[in-house]
């Protein structure tokens, strides 16, 4: 009774947008995609939708072939980063046109578009034109219409990519409800975002893609614990995680001339070259510690972003206050050793705090 | 500064009105003229100037047999070939354009924008190349002076212009719009009428415009493949010219034939102002 995709390839040009994708969606959860622009999330929904034919590869659904449904037959419903809604309809119209279609009975329609709208918050604006209407609010109709058809796979493709800062926290916050309270266990929910910080709110089952390939599949607390690579731990942190090149010998880590004692979970790690992985948020101002030179000072809201340098290695930190920097000044940092992540020179996880191996 | 330019902006308004709307004046002035107030000396206002006479309207309207030159039925023959050639060409034309804006067509080197351009470049000749193949295309299949075959002639000129509007109008609709209707369980051709063509009224209606203006005001095809059994207008205007030039059935013709592009001017121009040209779709 699963959403079953096995090796999915689409290339239509120089490029796969999609590269030997495998899934098994089970009903009643929620499924996360999680990756840059570009990395063939989109196509990957598009795909499921029918909108698009892979060249390769099955999907399969309540054990028939998917693919050979077209798309206006699959009942299916999806939520652009547009915010795509029909601008010659009214908003209750829009919410009722693929029930309309569906021949559904007036009452029944009646019934679901009203619960739709109470769930989005959109009652009293039934008669509003599109127009009319806020982004926010237009991509809530959006959800209306897609929650009003209860569509047994929902495919939500970066919903709030292009809603500003204050909007988009607070849909993230009713989309949670939504999801929780508002979907039936026979719906499939599928949510595609760039943002590590969503996928680590809305906690379901994680897919991280890139280049059209799935790097990583897991809850994402294991996603966010144990990055398999160091691809998924740039992709999966934001600001994305700082590399550093350097070794491990029995004594000390060393990466631009800087030592650090060894973590307790370094201990058992073999004395080679790694990349070690550090968040820029484990990274703290310190008198006594190691001096970098300032790039580049970000403020945003009550953090500020250092880009540091030193040597070859640029780094990121995380100041959880406002401070002002003068660029090329000198500042001393401390790392916390003990997130301290190894990857290899195959770029594949060897060590993480939190006990995770790739082998 | 401001009222320098308050008074310019109105100065070069009110030049520019007197500039188009002059002619227009000087031809309902002469339009009631005779003769002799149109030769003997220089006159403007009915009534003061010379003395108003119905003369050049009645021509018009007039059997030739009794003096008069009929543009009655080649009036109404004018209107019936511009308006089903139009309509005909916005169906087609509309159809063709969505099917180059969405669809992606490849046959040999031929791609969707070769066929936008094949399109186009019927446009690109001057009229005079196509007036020969035309004439005997419809001499053979037997529809030389005669209603129909002028039809087919004016598709053939109007469809680019309504091919070309609607390709450049298509392909600013976001194509997740036909997307979206598709998934609410519309097929391709319920996607097209029910979604797009809907969300497409201001380009019908700009591409209508143009069919009817550039339909309405040809002369050399009216001319060339029409002889007696059927007139349009502008072949008949024309055709009121005589040694001795009739200024005021002219002016009045003239007149009476730009009339529908004016009506189709106010309709159009209510539509622009609400706004619903731009802004439909974002």
């Amino acid at each position: 009774m699963n959403l079953i995709g096995e090796k999915i390839s689409y290339k239509p040009d120089e490029q796969f947008h999609l590269n030997d994708v495998s899934f098994n969606f089970k009903k009643g959860n929620l499924y996360t995609i999680l990756g840059r622009t570009l990395s063939g999330k989109t196509t990957l929904l598009k795909t499921i939708a029918g909108l698009l034919n892979p060249d390769q590869g099955s999907i399969s659904f309540e054990e028939k072939d998917f693919i050979k449904i077209p798309v206006w037959e699959r009942n299916v419903a999806m939520v652009y980063q547009q915010f795509i809604n029909y601008p010659h309809l009214n908003v209750y119209e829009n919410i009722t046109f693929p029930l309309e279609q569906r021949k559904l009975s007036p009452e029944q329609i009646k019934k679901d578009v009203d619960e739709a709208l109470k769930t989005v918050g959109l009652v009293g604006f039934e008669n509003r034109k599109i127009q009319e209407l806020s982004g926010g609010q237009q991509q809530r109709v959006a959800l209306a219409r897609s929650l009003a058809k209860k569509a047994k796979i929902l495919l939500l493709d970066e919903p709030l990519v292009n809603l500003d800062y204050k909007l988009r926290e607070q849909l993230r916050e009713e989309f949670k409800r939504i999801f929780s309270e508002g979907l039936s266990q026979d719906t499939i929910l599928i949510y595609s975002t760039t943002d590590p910080q969503e996928v680590m709110e809305l906690n379901g089952e994680v897919i991280v893609l890139d280049e059209g390939k799935v790097l990583q599949k897991g809850p994402a607390k294991e996603i966010f614990e144990n990055p398999s690579n160091l691809k998924v731990a740039e992709i999966s942190n934001d600001p994305p995680m700082n590399v550093l090149k350097g070794s491990k010998n029995s004594k000390n880590l060393n990466f631009e001339n800087i030592s650090l004692e060894i973590p307790n979970h370094f201990k058992n790690l073999e004395d080679k070259d790694y990349n070690f992985g550090i968040r820029a948020s484990e990274i703290k101002l310190d008198e006594n510690g190691e001096e970098f030179e300032i790039e580049l000072a970000e403020i945003s809201g009550s953090e500020t972003l250092l880009h540091l340098k030193r040597g070859n290695s640029k780094i990121i930190a995380l100041i959880e206050e406002v401070m002002n920097f003068k660029i090329h000044e000198k500042v001393k940092i401390n790392f916390n050793a003990n997130k301290f992540y190894a990857f290899g020179e195959d770029e594949k996880l060897v060590s993480s705090p939190y006990g995770g191996t790739n082998g | 500064m401001s009222k320098l330019y308050t008074f310019l902006k109105y100065f070069f308004i009110t030049f520019w009105t007197v500039f188009v709307v002059a002619p227009f004046l000087w031809a309902v002035s002469t339009s009631f003229k005779d003769f002799q107030s149109v030769n003997s000396k220089v006159t403007y206002i009915p009534w003061l100037d010379f003395e108003p006479t119905l003369e050049g309207w009645r021509v018009l309207v007039k059997s030739p047999a009794k003096g008069g030159v009929d543009i009655v039925e080649p009036y109404f023959n004018s209107i019936f070939v511009t308006c089903t050639a139009s309509l005909i060409s916005i169906v087609l034309g509309t159809l063709a354009a969505y099917a180059l804006s969405r669809f992606t067509f490849k046959a040999g080197f031929v791609r969707n924008n070769d066929i936008t351009f094949f399109f186009i470049s019927q446009r690109i000749m001057p009229p005079i190349v196509l007036s020969i193949p035309f004439f005997i295309f419809l001499s053979t299949i037997g529809l030389l002076d005669s209603l129909l075959g002028l039809v087919v002639v004016y598709i053939v000129l109007l469809m680019p212009i309504a091919v070309w509007i609607m390709v450049d109008f298509f392909n600013r609709v976001p194509k997740e719009l036909d997307e979206t209707a598709l998934i609410d369980g519309c097929n391709p051709y319920q996607a097209f009428y029910k979604v797009v063509l809907p969300n497409s009224i201001p380009g019908l209606i700009v591409a209508g415009m143009f069919c009817i203006i550039f339909g309405w005001i040809d002369f050399f095809f009216a001319f060339i493949l029409t002889f007696t059994e059927v007139q349009l207008l502008p072949v008949k205007v024309v055709a009121l010219n005589s040694s001795i030039t009739p200024w005021w059935s002219l002016s009045a013709s003239a007149l009476v034939s730009v009339a529908p592009l004016i009506i189709v001017a106010f309709i159009v121009e209510r539509y622009l102002s609400k706004g619903n040209l731009s802004g439909a779709l974002k």
